[in-house]
């Protein structure tokens, strides 16, 4: 097992995001606890994101309930590798529906980022988008380098297609860029700018 | 074996979820819940979701009112256990949950292992921040779940009716 190998991947977490929210269009986000959250955070704080700062192995199940709420939305989780495999089993439920609107996007930096960069299960080789092809998500790939991150483009942001992208990323500290903390107000501000006046009635 | 024989209490609360709008029905199935997990399927307005674990439907039920969405998550209260942590989302982001537990290790249990999860069901639930409501008559089910239903969706509560094993009937093996 190499364990340093992460330390080296090409790509960086923080421009991976930004490259994929670049052109967001109306997509709704829900980002996974951690480094995940700062990383969307960094791209722009804007209401139609859902960062968690806790919760975790949700953030897939989060996204689910809201693609199947939403299905003419792209509804696009962007979480980590620990987040993750805390939530396996939701691949198999998400492999059920099949929710066309929903794009799956793990940064793998094969650490335990927010306690001390201890190494995940990935670091010794479980393959998150072997797990998610086998449990039914037919469109699951790794990602190691810019070109197949621009090849992925167009599917995570508008295809209407389930798919899912483990990007290998740089394991790497980076400033903390926080988004707001209350839970109420992250969900209001969500509602009011998705449903408009109907999410208070 | 039931309290009463009153057999249609499945039936009322699929009525209470119709009622109530509810749009996405989520479940680790239970004998207790067949009837109604059924019907829920057999229901055009209602998208149903089976889990691998009970902690799903909490997320996801958050998900389902992030876009609109009003939920239901269904299970045994063995998987009350499952969910804790996650009871973290409804509770910190004020959303509606509703909960429909069926209770085992509670009344007649043949199952030890079912014992130590169905004597805490509620406790645990209450340590959470569920409000929880027991019922043990089966004619007492509707107004019981039409209550906790109104203060979930109206009152933004994370709910949970505990429907006892004296109306399920306890289970055996054999027979």
């Amino acid at each position: 097992m190499n364990t340093d190998r992460s330390k080296n991947y090409p790509l960086a977490r923080r421009a991976v995001v930004g490259t994929i929210l670049n052109q967001r269009g109306n997509m709704l986000v829900v980002a996974g606890l951690g480094a995940s959250a700062w990383d969307v955070t960094a791209a722009g704080d804007v209401p139609l994101n859902f960062p968690l700062w806790g919760a975790m192995g949700g953030a897939l199940s989060v996204g689910l309930g809201l693609a199947l709420s939403q299905p003419s939305r792209r509804v696009l989780v962007i979480t980590g590798d620990g987040e993750i495999l805390m939530g396996l089993g939701s691949l198999a439920t998400v492999a059920i529906q099949q929710p066309p609107n929903l794009a799956i996007v793990v940064l793998d930096n094969e650490r335990y980022g927010e306690t001390g960069m201890q190494l995940t299960h990935t670091s010794g080789g479980v393959d998150l988008a072997a797990v998610a092809a086998a449990a039914g998500i037919p469109n699951s790939n790794t990602i190691t380098d810019e070109k197949g991150l621009i090849s992925a483009l167009p599917q995570i942001r508008n295809k209407a297609q389930l798919v899912f992208f483990n990007i290998k990323v740089r394991a790497e500290k980076l400033p903390l860029v926080l988004p707001p903390k209350d839970g109420a107000y992250l969900k209001d501000r969500f509602r009011l700018a998705l449903l408009g006046p109907e999410a208070s009635a | 074996m039931a309290k009463f024989d009153y057999e249609n209490w499945p039936d009322d609360i699929f009525q209470i979820l119709m009622d109530h709008q509810v749009r996405q029905v989520a479940y680790v199935p239970d004998a207790g819940h067949t009837q109604l997990i059924n019907m829920c399927h057999d229901c055009n307005e209602m998208k149903t979701v089976v889990l691998t674990t009970e902690e799903e439907g909490v997320a996801l039920l958050a998900g389902a009112w992030l876009g609109g969405d009003r939920g239901a998550l269904l299970m045994q209260s063995s998987g009350v256990g499952n969910c804790l942590n996650m009871l973290t989302l409804p509770r910190v982001c004020r959303m509606p949950l509703l909960m429909l537990v069926t209770m085992r290790g509670e009344w007649g249990e043949f199952n030890p292992w079912q014992v130590p999860m169905g004597q805490n069901t509620e406790k645990a639930l209450t340590l959470a921040g569920v409000i929880t409501f027991p019922v043990d008559d089966g004619r007492c089910v509707q107004d019981t779940v039409e209550a906790a239903a109104r203060m979930a969706f109206e009152g933004c509560a994370a709910t949970a009716v505990l429907i006892s094993q004296r109306i399920l009937g306890a289970k055996t093996f054999g027979k």
